[in-house]
């Protein structure tokens, strides 16, 4: 029997938060799940030793807005390594009022298909 | 004084609750309704929770919180609502008369034929916790340092140290991390997590944020500003175990030690309490001890979720505009909730036959025991089971919830009023 590595993980897929409990081989295949309550465990499980992502969820500075800031987030999980990047990158960023829920923020940063997107509404104060 | 104008609802708080209550409101009675606010803008505590975490029950999507009370401040516009901003609520009468006031208006005396009370709930400070030492800047509770980073832009420290495992003290942690600040620690009193573990995961564990359980603050040192923390470790009977203090250097103390309904004018107007949520005693249609007074989300009962509280909200709006209609909702029938072993908490604390009613068939209730297994959940009347269901695991931080079935309100039809208890097993 070649080398058995086993793993925990708390599913960030729903609040419900369910704690897995994972046998892998030395290729990193599945070979015993239990914990999960939905099919979204395996799935989760999967894309945490493959390619962990998360969404990251910041703010921007605004001008002539009726507040100084922006609520920003990626909609879309980014590589987990690379959340205080583009946050140390958001702190640079300086938007004009008014901003809209929606508004692109940044757009395909670094080539990478991920997006910056605001997430509340500052109204200009002029 | 303005003369006295009538409505049909008013509505006091603009946050989640309220929204949903005026908006569920508008559309069953298509009413005079009436929103009051005391801040200048709609969302309550939400456009400040700029983390993701909203909307996975009600729209199966995953929203930050601005964007999540966006969608309801939209449809609540879009509707003949009268919203009043930066107006404070003085007091209401059982007579559903409201007071209030505002810079523009001045004092206002207004009518309503029913009102629903959406408040929401309020931090617990460092007084009501006794932390020692001396009363130096740089202690702030979560949420008002969730206020300064998000909404007024400014940073409270650079070095922060964290009292209190609650969701917002985690995802307080991991914000200051993303604006460039350090974390040292979080401490947590209790020999658990107090809030949602996959908060622990993607606020603490991801950014590398140590947490101390059963760890407390023994002192807090410096005169103007604070220099540090020292942390002591407790024993299972909460006594601090000495040799265990640790000095954090560190300029700021953030704490997350729970949160309070906020009830003043509903204690005023002679709305009975519950001692435990410390929130209205509301019936399965959220209506409270006095006819045509109706209370929803935060300030009934601390939620986890937000989807929740609009959901108690609908039903709150709901009932309110049919209480408004002169429909018979009648809050002497019932039966009495009461939470037995293992349960901190649970709403309604009156169950109304609504068997022929889509609506006010959940029980909501709380964990005050931590069960990693398989658990129980049953509603007992004497001996008799008349609800159960089954749960992976009781913890006090996450809520749970049970809509009656169609047999369990039969049941409770035959067994009409008396006094039911709530136990985990």
């Amino acid at each position: 029997m070649s080398n058995i590595e086993q793993r925990t993980d708390i599913c960030l897929r729903c609040p419900r938060g369910c704690e897995i409990h994972t046998v892998l081989n030395d290729k990193h295949e599945i070979l015993k799940m239990e914990g999960n309550n939905c099919k979204l465990g395996p799935e989760y499980v999967k894309q945490e030793i493959e390619d962990p992502r998360r969404i990251l969820p910041t703010s921007v500075r605004v001008r002539n807005g009726v507040r100084p800031l922006a609520p920003v987030w990626t909609p879309q999980a980014i590589p987990k390594a690379m959340l205080l990047e583009l946050a140390a990158e958001s702190r640079t960023i300086e938007l004009d009022a008014p901003v809209h829920v929606g508004d692109i923020v940044l757009s395909n940063w670094k080539g990478l298909g991920i997006d910056l997107v605001a997430s509340g509404e500052v109204a200009s104060n002029t | 004084m303005e003369t006295t104008k009538q409505y049909d609802v008013i509505v006091i708080g603009g946050g989640p609750a309220g929204m949903a209550a005026a908006i569920k409101a508008y559309e069953e009675g298509k009413g005079k309704v009436l929103i009051i606010e005391r801040n200048d803008s709609l969302g309550g505590i939400l456009p400040q929770c700029i983390h993701n975490g909203f909307g996975a029950v009600n729209f199966d999507r995953d929203y930050p919180g601005p964007q999540y009370a966006y969608m309801y401040e939209k449809k609540l516009r879009s509707y003949d609502i009268e919203i009043l901003l930066d107006t404070m609520v003085l007091e209401i009468s059982a007579e559903k008369e409201v007071y209030a006031m505002n810079s523009a208006m001045g004092y206002l005396h207004l009518q309503s034929k029913a009102i629903v009370l959406a408040m929401g709930c309020r931090e617990r400070t460092r007084s009501q916790i006794r932390l020692p030492g001396t009363r130096a800047a740089g202690i702030y509770t979560a949420g008002t340092a969730q206020r300064l980073v998000n909404i007024e832009g400014y940073m409270p420290g650079k070095r922060i140290v964290i009292l209190g495992s609650g969701d917002i003290g985690m995802i307080m942690a991991r914000r200051f991390t993303i604006e460039g600040a350090k974390v040292l620690s979080v401490l947590e009193l209790q020999p658990f997590l107090t809030g949602l573990r996959r908060n622990y995961v993607q606020c603490l564990q991801d950014y590398g944020i140590p947490l101390h359980l059963s760890t407390t603050v023994n002192k807090i040192m410096g005169a103007d500003r604070v220099e540090a923390i020292e942390t002591i470790q407790v024993d299972e009977q909460y006594n601090p175990i000495e040799g265990s203090e640790e000095i954090l250097e560190c300029d700021t103390l953030v704490l997350s030690v729970g949160l309070i309904p906020e009830n003043e004018i509903s204690r005023k107007a002679g709305v009975k309490l519950d001692r435990r949520t410390n929130g209205p005693i509301v019936d399965s249609y959220m209506m409270t001890s006095i006819p045509g007074i109706f209370a929803a989300g935060n300030v009934t009962f601390v939620y986890d979720l937000v989807d929740y509280v609009s959901q108690a909200g609908e039903l709150a709006g709901l009932n309110a505009a049919r209480y408004a209609r002169n429909e018979r909702i009648d809050s002497q029938l019932g039966i009495r909730l009461k939470p037995g072993r293992n349960v901190g908490s649970v709403v309604p604390q009156k169950i109304m036959i609504t068997k022929n009613d889509e609506t006010g068939t959940s029980i909501t209730l709380r964990p005050n025991a931590l069960i990693e297994h398989r658990v129980t959940v049953e509603l007992k009347y004497g001996d008799e089971t008349v609800v159960s269901f089954k749960e992976q695991y009781a913890r006090p931080a996450e809520m749970m919830f049970h809509k009656l079935k169609e047999k369990e309100l039969a049941r409770l039809e035959e067994i009409k009023s008396g006094e039911l208890t709530a136990v985990i097993s």
